[in-house]
């Protein structure tokens, strides 16, 4: 019996540990993906438009304000504002499912775009790191 | 009616909610590689009905619960029962389900491997799947007799599913195996769907087309390893179509026709789900 709850102690730890989100993703985004800019012309619109979504999809995990919710990151943030459209898209549609981020790629596209747009509309860009394994790590 | 079929009968005909995941694909039968978002738990009813030929006409209730241990890593139990006119009402049994996603990043196809333990008994109508050579006929045998047989067995499910340009396509391969002394039995799945809008809209709605999805869905059995074929086995499609509220709630509906004199001629489907966001969150301390 304790060895088994000694099992289960360590695989919940373990999921708790993937679970952290570390900025470790950034690395495996391919360059082609990076360099993406976002398609939708009127980026105000796919901001307002990418709230809903937002709201529908991503408050429950990283808060209505996007101030994060326990180990799951704050998305106004240093990391976020230093990612290039193209690496925030590419997150959506890959998730970092071993640290907690699941997959969004059942959403189309264009409604990936708008929540990259309202992202980018709470995290005005800046220079886009050029080696994401030296950046900053939180 | 006595008082265990009362029970039953309220279980069955009360319990409000079952539940889809907001991104996930219009699909009764068939799954795909989308998991349960980690700390959701989803609650779900879904309904199967049909007055087959030369058998008594039957509703089945399948009340499912998910919860989603983390991103790659979802469980799953079904509690089932049915009810047939001029018959009975009987609780039929239960699964857990287990859905691991092996690959951290979307690829072209994206495997799930998924076990499940069932314990039920040959009254079973929630055609969650179609294994071995399950035909409409079998339906025809009384509840009495039918419940006596119970199944223990562990099936695998090898899904395989794809996203492109807002749709999705997604193929399960069904391998079933009676914990008694019994061949191998398999059957499939196949689905497609599709979000009614690529884009969100700015306005705040709650009917808007981005929250509705079509699709459709074939499945059916294989036989089993001596056996293996087409040649006996009923096969069912249909189109599905989802509202996916923005208040957490699906409803899923869609008729399911059967393609054989083997099969129902058509089985209507109801399922309807209720998400309930970040339950993990009710289990930490605040920080």
């Amino acid at each position: 019996m304790r060895r088994l709850a000694a099992v289960a102690m360590l695989g919940v730890s373990v999921c708790l540990l993937l679970g952290a989100a570390d900025g470790s993703w950034l690395r495996r985004v391919p360059d082609a993906d990076r360099a993406r800019l976002n398609p939708l012309p009127d980026k105000a619109a796919a901001a307002e438009a990418g709230a809903h979504v937002y709201a529908a999809e991503c408050a429950r995990c990283h808060g209505d304000q996007a101030q994060g919710r326990g180990n799951r990151p704050p998305l106004k943030s240093d990391r976020v504002a230093h990612a290039t459209d193209g690496e925030l898209a590419w997150l959506l549609k890959n998730g970092n499912s071993w640290k907690g981020m699941p997959s969004w790629s059942s959403m189309p596209d264009a409604r990936r775009w708008q929540v990259v747009a309202y992202l980018r509309s709470m995290n005005p860009p800046v220079a886009p790191r050029r080696d994401p394994s030296q950046g900053e790590q939180k | 009616m006595n008082f265990r079929s009362t029970v039953l009968s309220v279980a069955l005909f009360a319990t409000p909610v079952a539940a889809a995941q907001a991104q996930e694909p219009p699909y009764f039968v068939t799954y795909s590689h989308i998991m349960e978002e980690p700390g959701n738990l989803e609650i779900a009813s879904q309904n199967v009905g049909a007055a087959p030929k030369n058998a008594n006409p039957f509703y089945a209730q399948t009340l499912e619960v998910e919860y989603g241990v983390t991103a790659w890593y979802t469980a799953e139990v079904y509690l089932q029962g049915q009810s047939t006119l001029h018959d009975s009402t009987v609780f039929t049994g239960f699964r857990f389900e287990n859905r691991f996603r092996p690959l951290r990043s979307e690829h072209r196809i994206n495997p799930v491997l998924y076990v499940e333990y069932e314990d039920h008994n040959q009254a079973d109508k929630s055609f969650l799947e179609i294994t071995d050579h399950a035909v409409i006929t079998d339906q025809q045998v009384a509840n009495a007799l039918l419940r006596a047989s119970v199944e223990r067995a562990v099936e695998g499910k090898l899904i395989l599913s794809s996203n492109f340009n807002g749709f999705n396509l997604s193929e399960n391969i069904i391998a079933e195996k009676n914990l008694t002394n019994e061949p191998w039995e398999f059957g499939y799945a196949v689905g497609a769907g599709r979000s009614l809008a690529s884009a969100a809209s700015a306005k705040d709605c709650r009917f808007c087309r981005e929250y509705f999805a079509v699709g459709g869905e074939l499945f059916g059995g294989l036989g089993t390893r001596y056996d293996f074929g087409f040649k006996g086995t009923s096969i069912y499609a249909g189109p599905t179509l989802a509202y996916n509220s923005p208040r957490n709630y699906t409803v899923t509906v869609g008729p399911e026709f059967g393609l054989n004199a083997n099969s129902a001629a058509v089985l209507w489907r109801l399922k309807v789900a209720y998400e309930f966001s970040q339950v993990r969150d009710l289990f930490r301390r605040t920080r």
